[in-house]
């Protein structure tokens, strides 16, 4: 079943978004203003279920690529989408028929509802990450070898270009470098696929999920009520812990923000404590000896401890209080071929992959 | 010994102390006035009187106020503005304003330009700057009657040539307009910092009268020190900095009560608790100064990236009231605020209130104990035990470790206080109740640098020690005593994706205020 999203819904969507950023993909805020500007200019946008896609209906990806400390400072233009999706069009000789958002995570969770307003076109309800990650390849399309090229780039300038790559790490590499020459971020069009391709490669249902848990987050606060409990039942996660930040380290290496953070525990976990390791998104968390409790690609989110809202791995600061929820990733992330491409092993860390639910055989999903 | 006036303009009551370098001498409570100066000079006189110092013997006064956070939350006497930014052909999808309550956009006029300019992240130019455009704005802001203008280009904290060359010839067009350039004031974030400058550009001629009324209150006393008012971390302006920079002032309030904890207990790290009429407010002192929001801060509706103390409140004053009995409790959040003196039971009033409770068990000494001596003890000890928790709850969340920091009860209300909160030890200093006064009496001198470094051909160390001198100059030529500068913040944010291991270092210096000031 499809849904349509107003300006109104947008609120919702960037907190639900950022929640499943898992503390990287940027603050949703920028997109969500876009997209609202976008949907009060050009009304509603139809967000499709995949289901209902014809197979060969034409489906591409939109989003947003590049530093998200570069994009709250220099904003879009607004046409860039447009004309990466243009650039894209006339390289394939056919018009693209649904927009895929890429990463339900993040600022790029609310950047595909303004170009589907602008545009005219449904959405389909789904993402390709059902989180945040910081590359371009990690994405459940690469598992079902659908290519990210061609790929269009666009800048606030009017500056296109169309990328071909023989993998699609190789498109990851080649268009980071042009979006630092475009200023450090760029609208880009990519993994274009047919219905059936879309049909296979979609985390589905996502869209409406992040809606769904913003809503949460917003009526549990209005209830003075802290959001966790709430959104821990609907997503069958687990309380990983509540816990203060008491030192935190960042160094950048192989271009990404990286760092751990130390937690004492807080309440029921008073005595503990925690590190918590993060490359632009939380991706490790690990026990006072040492022992894993969550690894990626199952989702660390992390909630303000007293306010309940979501937060960002660049907002840690001393004596923050947090609360760590952990999130089974989708199944498709767990399988083998999902680890090589976002397991603990390809960010560095040396544990092996365990499911939460198996680091934490005593924690119950309330 | 150096003699500080302090005083704090709040929504209600004016406030006044006088130190005597450390030492609180006085501290009186008056009624704010509508002119603010009147007001003023009434906490001012009873000061002096009960004090016993003569006017002239006083240094310096330093003076806090929510005046301008009050203006633009009540959106009263602010001025149409020109939002100019700098950024196109970046940034049109989101023109300036794009994200405030519309009353407040039709308050300043809703005049938005946006044209060609501005920064890359790494200084390259997104385009050159648009002067014909400037030129034709700086007629319509002649032609409008716009009273000032905010500057507001793409990446100006890293690069500010753009802005000033803007200001230059928008003056050159506009003689005497004034101008507010966005680098001046905010840190990145383009729009929080964007709505920084207008809001800014739009309290100028609030901000000229209001200095001047503070100015001439002082004066027609017959004080001639210098004064300077708190800005929200805690630190000075000098009066022609707040003529600049009004909003640099908002939520300078609960940096100021906690401040003055700070002081007047000598204790640096410490939860504190500032119990008003209505409300408590809780924080945490970390070095002798208030820990920072994490989160951005609403002023008016307006997203802002000002730093502000990480401060919340619970509905529990002293003008809380109390319903129901000893069994089925309930406390607030209603309370009778500013009408405590004719509501309060022990006042002769008809309402059971917080400040009964407090009376009735002994630990208050307000108004007439023989009104509430027919409260059941019973109802006493439960409103007593749920205040207790209340608090405990309110401290738990504030509470950064498992050392037994103490508890710093200020405020009118805190007569409510324990002696211990959990496991923490309650301090009621003297003179608690002017505690925000007295903050701003001893506000320090600070200097900041928020810029992003590339470490490549240098260290991370070299950038930061750059900074700290850079921002320890800033602070000097404030006016602080260099012998007694410290570092408060110093933060490193790698930025993603970026070359060349760019960094964003954000560093902040204080200082006792130097003697040619005081």
């Amino acid at each position: 079943m499809g849904f349509t999203v107003s300006s109104a819904d947008m609120e919702a969507i960037a907190l639900g978004g950022a929640f499943l950023g898992t503390g990287g993909g940027g603050d949703p805020y920028i997109g969500k203003l876009m997209a609202q500007a976008a949907l009060d200019a050009h009304g509603p946008v139809t967000v499709t279920d995949v289901a209902e896609v014809p197979d060969d209906a034409v489906c591409v990806p939109v989003c947003m690529m590049g530093a998200p400390t570069v994009m709250v400072e220099k904003l879009p233009n607004g046409e860039e989408a447009a004309a990466a999706l243009t650039a894209l069009e006339a390289y394939l000789g056919t018009k693209v028929d649904y927009l895929i958002c890429i990463e339900a995570g993040g600022l790029n969770s609310t950047i595909p509802f303004a170009v589907a307003a602008a545009t005219g076109l449904p959405l389909l309800n789904g993402d390709g990450m059902g989180r945040a990650f910081p590359e371009l390849q990690m994405v459940s399309f690469t598992l079902h070898d659908i290519k990210a090229s061609p790929m269009a780039l666009a800048d606030d300038k009017g500056n296109t270009s169309i990328l071909n790559a023989i993998s699609n790490q190789w498109t990851e590499r080649l268009a980071r470098a042009q979006t630092v020459e475009m200023g450090g971020a760029a609208l880009v069009a990519l993994y274009p696929m047919n219905g059936a391709q879309a049909k296979q490669g979609l985390l589905r249902g996502t869209l409406g999920l992040i809606r769904e848990l913003g809503e949460s987050i917003a009526a549990e606060r209005q209830a003075n009520r802290h959001p966790g409990d709430a959104l821990i039942r609907r997503c069958g996660g687990m309380q990983l812990c509540t816990a203060r930040v008491v030192d935190i380290e960042r160094h950048t290496t192989g271009g990404f923000a990286r760092g751990r953070a130390v937690l004492k525990g807080l309440d029921e976990d008073q005595g503990r404590s925690f590190t918590l390791d993060f490359q632009n998104e939380f991706l490790c968390l690990e026990d006072g000896e040492g022992q894993p409790m969550a690894l990626t690609p199952d989702l660390i989110c992390a909630l303000d401890a007293d306010g309940g809202l979501p937060v960002t791995t660049e907002k840690l600061h001393y004596g923050l209080g947090l609360r760590l929820i952990g999130l089974p990733a989708d199944p498709q992330w767990r399988s083998a071929g999902g680890l090589d491409l976002v397991g603990p092993g390809y960010f560095g860390y040396s544990h092996a992959f365990a499911p939460l639910e198996t680091l934490n055989p005593t924690n119950t999903n309330t | 010994m150096v003699l500080r006036l302090g005083i704090d303009v709040g929504g209600t009551n004016t406030d006044a102390v006088i130190l005597r370098g450390r030492e609180v001498l006085a501290g009186v409570k008056s009624a704010t006035t509508e002119d603010v100066m009147s007001g003023i000079s009434n906490a001012l006189e009873a000061v002096l009187e009960k004090a016993g110092v003569a006017r002239e013997a006083i240094d310096v006064t330093m003076i806090g106020t929510t005046h301008f956070t009050n203006a633009v939350v009540e959106r009263k006497g602010l001025d149409q503005v020109a939002a100019i930014r700098l950024g196109l052909p970046a940034t049109a999808c989101l023109p300036p304003m794009v994200d405030w309550p519309e009353d407040l956009v039709e308050m300043v006029g809703g005049h938005r330009y946006l044209l060609r300019g501005g920064y890359e992240f790494d200084g390259r130019e997104i385009a050159a700057l648009d002067e014909d455009e400037l030129i034709r704005i700086a007629g319509e802001i002649t032609e409008k009657g716009i009273k000032a203008a905010a500057i507001s280009s793409v990446f100006s904290p890293v690069n500010r040539d753009m802005e000033e060359r803007a200001r230059d010839i928008l003056q050159e067009h506009c003689p005497g307009l004034p101008v507010v350039l966005s680098c001046e004031i905010g840190r990145l974030g383009l729009l929080e910092r964007e709505s920084a400058a207008i809001m800014n550009a739009s309290l100028l001629s609030l901000s000229d009268r209001t200095v001047e009324a503070f100015g001439r209150a002082l004066s027609e006393a017959g004080l001639t020190c210098p004064f300077y008012v708190t800005q929200n971390d805690g630190t000075l302006m000098a009066a022609d900095m707040v003529r600049r920079f009004p909003v640099l002032t908002f939520a300078s309030g609960p940096t100021n009560s906690m401040r003055g904890a700070a002081f007047l207990t000598g204790v640096k790290e410490a939860i504190v608790i500032d119990i008003g009429g209505t409300t408590t407010d809780v924080g945490s002192l970390h070095h002798g100064f208030p820990r920072q929001a994490a989160t951005v801060v609403d002023v008016g509706g307006v997203r802002t990236n000002f730093r502000m103390p990480d401060v919340f409140s619970i509905g529990l004053g002293g003008g809380t009231m109390i319903t129901g009995d000893a069994d089925n409790l309930q406390i607030g959040p209603k309370s009778v605020g500013y009408r405590l003196p004719q509501e309060a039971l022990v006042f002769g009033g008809k309402t059971l209130t917080t400040t009964d409770i407090a009376v009735r068990a002994g630990m208050a000494e307000v108004g007439d104990a023989a009104k509430v001596a027919e409260i059941d003890p019973a109802l006493v000890e439960a409103a007593k035990a749920q205040i207790a928790e209340m608090l405990e709850m309110a401290v738990e969340r504030s509470r950064v470790s498992p050392d037994p920091i103490p508890v710093i009860a200020v405020g009118g209300g805190s007569i409510l206080a324990p002696d211990r909160i959990g496991d923490l030890e309650v301090l009621r200093p003297e003179n608690f109740a002017v505690a925000n006064a007295v903050g701003a009496a001893i506000a320090q001198i600070s200097g900041e640098v928020d810029r992003i470094y590339a470490l490549e051909g240098t260290t991370r160390e070299e950038c930061l020690a750059n900074a700290e001198r850079e921002a320890s100059d800033a602070a000097v030529s404030a006016g602080a005593k260099p012998e007694t500068l410290i570092v408060i913040e110093r933060e490193d944010v790698p930025l993603a994706y970026l070359p060349g291991n760019a960094t964003r270092i954000h560093l902040k210096v204080v200082g006792e205020m130097g003697e040619n000031h005081a």
